[in-house]
């Protein structure tokens, strides 16, 4: 293969781990702030794409893009509220199934309201053919857009965790519920903000990628499978670890195609998840005893 | 000691029941709906076993359900003809192993006999289950449900994507199950009757087996594991061990109801193998009782019908997402259980926060 | 002869030596008392002995042969049955049925033997269940077979974990605290109870904190702090050893 085709595949690879990265980033703020794995993560994004498409037919692009997040945040908090927030210590087992059953339920209702087929936001800057010339490979400008605001998104969330008072608040609930609670920290408000967070996360992801992979009622479940597996692969809870392990996966997922048939892609993704999961659960980054202090 | 047989014959009597029912009211269609039912009854009871008495989530058994209809669809459906030259195919052929039978066009096909493609199929399901229970089942709760979720839809992709076995159309013109005295397993309109007692007879030979288990030895060490492993570990129990079999016995359950269901329904597509439907079939367990056979079955035999039968309409698959749920929010021993009524009361009564367990 | 044998046996935890370098036998057919204080690493050494845990080095020899690395059930198969510190009963069991999981080792009926319900396994069944009654009636608490065991009295479960790792007809009995929580009536009776099983042949090694328990019914006691032994020796001898006495005491006293 040449070296244009080599870095094509790159590109892509960048790019579909991008969108994997955000998932994981997703389920991590979730899972430090409660140890839930939120199995609906995938609809966040999934709903994202889609509420912005419907919007983007009567408002302009930015403001259907933040309409979507804004609303996507929204269902997110009360999804946690509805659901999650009055059971008792809750056994793990329960709350994925809980999880699981939101995904499917979120699903449904997402055929009902935009029916089987597969929408797409326009594209940011340019055409679906235009591209970019990027010493000397031509790139659409499109995964400039995903690369580019993922980055400023990464970014300004480790700003919040780090350095505004609610996120180390949201911090301190992930490292010990009990004594943040005894500082006056409302550990229960905590999680619900978690849950708006990681939907308004997933959402955005949804709306820039959907240019270039379009969004259909069901493209939440293959993602979340990814974006777990991502979050896995950097250390369950490990954020920053997660963009290097979805450029990691995304690359991987990427090259496949070379040797499988195009079909086959998401099994790529799974068998590595069922490789993480079986010689080395706490990932590529992730120690066995750090996992447990659930830093972002 | 035969009160446990005492329900398995009311049950019976319930099934028969059924039957006369449908050809006294001369309403003999339902009985169709309800032969599929028993096959994905088959399935459920074996998850159950899995979930409640092994202590194990499994997402993804609709993929062993698949395995089983598929490889069973395939070996009776491929024409070997091509392979005709070879000496081991003659060998195959004179045994019986291999048959030529006419298609639908009057040509000539060279396919394996149902019998051997059933065994192949379920031994096949049994091996994975096998190879990979050892690893999937060393996994607790997310890494679990997330494993056996992949399993469910490595499986899917592979159907879905392989030529071979039909990509999206799945296989069709699978041929009838030959059983002795001239039955068959198949959805022509005259063996109805026989064919809704051949399903069901086998539910109620699959539940006997599952309840032996659970009053024997074994069932009473499952008992133990799924209470407290590790005190199960030290009276010398092999838990390991004894969950692999338990997972790879529920995905022989799941594969011997696929491979059954296809010949009935004389073919098999990918959306058998898709996770709403390992979904489906975990939330019937959820909601029959997680650690009750007897409620599973009931509550499949039941739900399974009413979704075959189009009463959720488009919002099938929601249903049960939403059973899923609900279940879990508010009764996640299941719905099925002696101490519902205290526990309704309970929920409208004061807030105690009971500890939960599985 | 010396059912037991350890020798050299330690475990690090991060950076703490919860066991280190431990060397003691338990002769057969006595009653061995380890005694320490909290954090001393009793537990820790009991789940060592009985495979819970990996040892990081040193053997344990039982009944003669190595078993270190091997897994929980495979040790209980040889002979070693144990109680818990918590108390772990099975839930959602009867006590009786609770006994009988103990039975498990000695027994055979397996998944298709279960499944098709096989004439033997009725005999076999007959069998573990008289075993439990008569395990029940020798420990007092006959008349409790069908009650639920977790909603039994604190004192009655902890018997009834006794009884449980008596089914394993074991060689060595590990008790992890068995007069934890017990009032003096109840202690008194467990020593008696303790005494009695040794008596039939069975050899005790059990961790407590009850100095009048240990003190009456043990015949050696090995002494842990923080992770050493620090003494093993006949009750008389520790009540007078002065390094047992300042780890217990400290400094000032001694």
């Amino acid at each position: 293969m040449n070296l244009e085709l080599l870095f094509q595949y790159i590109v892509a690879g960048i790019t579909y781990g991008t969108i994997y990265a955000v998932v994981a980033i997703g389920f991590n703020i979730i899972y430090n702030a409660t140890g839930i794995i939120n199995f609906a993560q995938g609809e966040f994004v999934m709903l994202g794409g889609m509420t912005a498409v419907t919007l983007s037919g009567f408002l302009p692009l930015p403001a259907a893009i933040l309409g979507a997040v804004i609303i996507t945040m929204m269902i997110g908090g009360l999804v946690e509220i509805v659901f999650i927030r009055w059971l008792k210590s809750p056994s793990v087992l329960r709350m994925i199934i809980i999880t699981i059953g939101l995904s499917i339920v979120i699903r449904e209702v997402a055929l009902h309201i935009w029916g089987e087929g597969v929408r797409a936001l326009p594209y940011f800057s340019g055409t679906s053919v235009s591209s970019i010339n990027l010493w000397g490979v031509f790139i659409s400008p499109q995964v400039l857009w995903v690369i580019g605001i993922s980055s400023v998104m990464v970014f300004f969330l480790s700003l919040f965790f780090n350095y505004t008072l609610t996120g180390r608040q949201m911090r301190a609930c992930a490292a010990n519920r009990d004594a943040a609670r005894l500082c006056g920290i409302n550990a229960g408000n905590m999680v619900t903000l978690s849950f708006m967070l990681s939907a308004a996360i997933g959402a955005l992801g949804g709306c820039i990628v959907s240019p270039i992979t379009y969004v259909q009622y069901d493209s939440g479940t293959p993602l979340a499978i990814k974006g777990f597996t991502v979050a896995i692969l950097g250390g369950l809870g490990n954020s920053t670890a997660a963009v290097a392990a979805g450029m990691i996966l995304g690359i991987l997922e990427s090259f496949s195609i070379w040797v499988l048939p195009a079909a086959y892609k998401d099994v790529v993704s799974i068998t590595i998840l069922l490789a993480i999961l079986f010689i080395r659960p706490s990932g590529i980054f992730g120690d066995a005893e750090a996992a447990r202090l659930k830093e972002y | 000691m035969a009160s446990k047989y005492s329900q398995i014959i009311l049950f019976s009597l319930l099934i028969a029941g059924i039957q006369v029912l449908t050809h006294v009211t001369d309403s003999s269609y339902h009985l169709t709906q309800l032969t599929m039912t028993a096959y994905y009854s088959l399935l459920v009871i074996g998850l159950c076993m899995l979930i409640g008495y092994a202590g194990q989530i499994s997402i993804g058994h609709a993929g062993f359900f698949a395995i089983g209809g598929y490889i069973s669809a395939f070996l009776t459906t491929h024409d070997f003809s091509a392979q005709k030259g070879l000496p081991i195919v003659g060998f195959l052929v004179k045994t019986g192993i291999m048959t030529r039978r006419p298609d639908l066009y009057g040509g000539d096909l060279l396919t394996v006999h149902p019998w051997t493609a059933c065994i192949l199929a379920v031994c096949t399901a049994l091996l994975i289950a096998f190879v990979i229970g050892g690893p999937v089942l060393k996994l607790r709760g997310h890494y679990l449900a997330m494993a056996t979720l992949g399993f469910g839809i490595i499986i899917y992709r592979i159907v879905l994507g392989t030529t071979l076995l039909g990509a999206a159309d799945g296989i069709t013109d699978v041929p009838a199950f030959g059983l002795p005295g001239g039955i068959e397993v198949s959805g022509k309109g005259a063996g109805r009757i026989a064919n809704y007692y051949i399903a069901w007879g086998t539910v109620v030979a699959g539940m006997t087996l599952l309840v032996n288990l659970i009053h024997s030895r074994v069932g009473r060490a499952l008992t133990a594991i799924h209470g407290a492993e590790d005190a199960a570990d030290a009276m010398g129990i092999d838990t390991a061990d004894y969950k692999l079999r338990i997972f790879v016995l529920s995905a022989g359950y799941a594969a011997l109801a696929g491979v059954l269901l296809t010949h009935y329904n004389g073919g098999i597509g990918p959306s058998e193998a898709s996770v709403i439907k390992s979904v489906r079939y975990v939330s019937i367990v959820a909601i029959g009782g997680m650690a009750s056979l007897w409620g599973a079955l009931i509550m499949s035999l039941l739900l399974n019908y009413l979704s075959l039968r189009g009463s959720f309409g488009t919002f099938d698959d929601a249903v049960f997402g939403a059973i899923l749920i609900l279940i879990m929010l508010f009764a996640p021993e299941g719905l099925l259980r002696k101490q519902i009524i205290g526990d309704v009361k309970a929920l409208f009564g004061r807030s105690a926060g009971r500890g939960e367990d599985q | 002869m010396n059912l037991l044998s350890v020798e050299g046996l330690s475990k690090r935890f991060g950076g703490l030596q919860a066991v280190g370098d431990v060397t003691f036998s338990v002769p057969e057919g006595s009653i061995k008392a380890l005694i320490g204080p909290n954090g001393a690493g009793k537990t820790t050494l009991f789940n060592l002995i009985s495979g819970v845990i990996p040892s990081d080095s040193g053997t344990i020899i039982f009944r003669g042969q190595a078993v270190q690395g091997l897994r929980p059930w495979q040790i209980a198969g040889r002979g070693m049955a144990r109680t818990f510190q918590h108390i772990r009963l099975f839930p959602k069991m009867t006590a009786l049925e609770n006994i009988m999981i103990g039975r498990h080792t000695h027994s055979r009926a397996g998944f298709i033997a279960g499944m098709l319900n096989l004439p033997f396994t009725w005999k076999e069944e007959r069998a573990i269940r008289e075993k439990g009654l008569a395990i029940m009636e020798f420990l007092g608490i006959s008349g409790l077979e069908n009650s639920d065991a977790t909603s039994l009295a604190y004192g009655q479960q902890r018997i009834l974990e006794l009884g449980r790792a008596l089914a394993c007809e074991p060689k060595l009995l590990l008790l992890d605290e068995p007069a934890a929580g017990l009032n003096m009536r109840e202690t008194a009776e467990m020593a008696r109870l303790v005494t009695r099983i040794r008596d039939t042949g069975i050899t005790v090694l059990l961790v407590e904190h009850d100095m009048s328990l240990v003190m009456n019914i043990s015949d050696e006691i090995i002494v842990l702090s923080y992770g050493q032994k620090i003494a093993d020796d006949k009750p008389l001898a520790i009540q007078k050893n002065l390094e047992v006495i300042r780890v217990y005491l400290g400094e000032e006293d001694a």
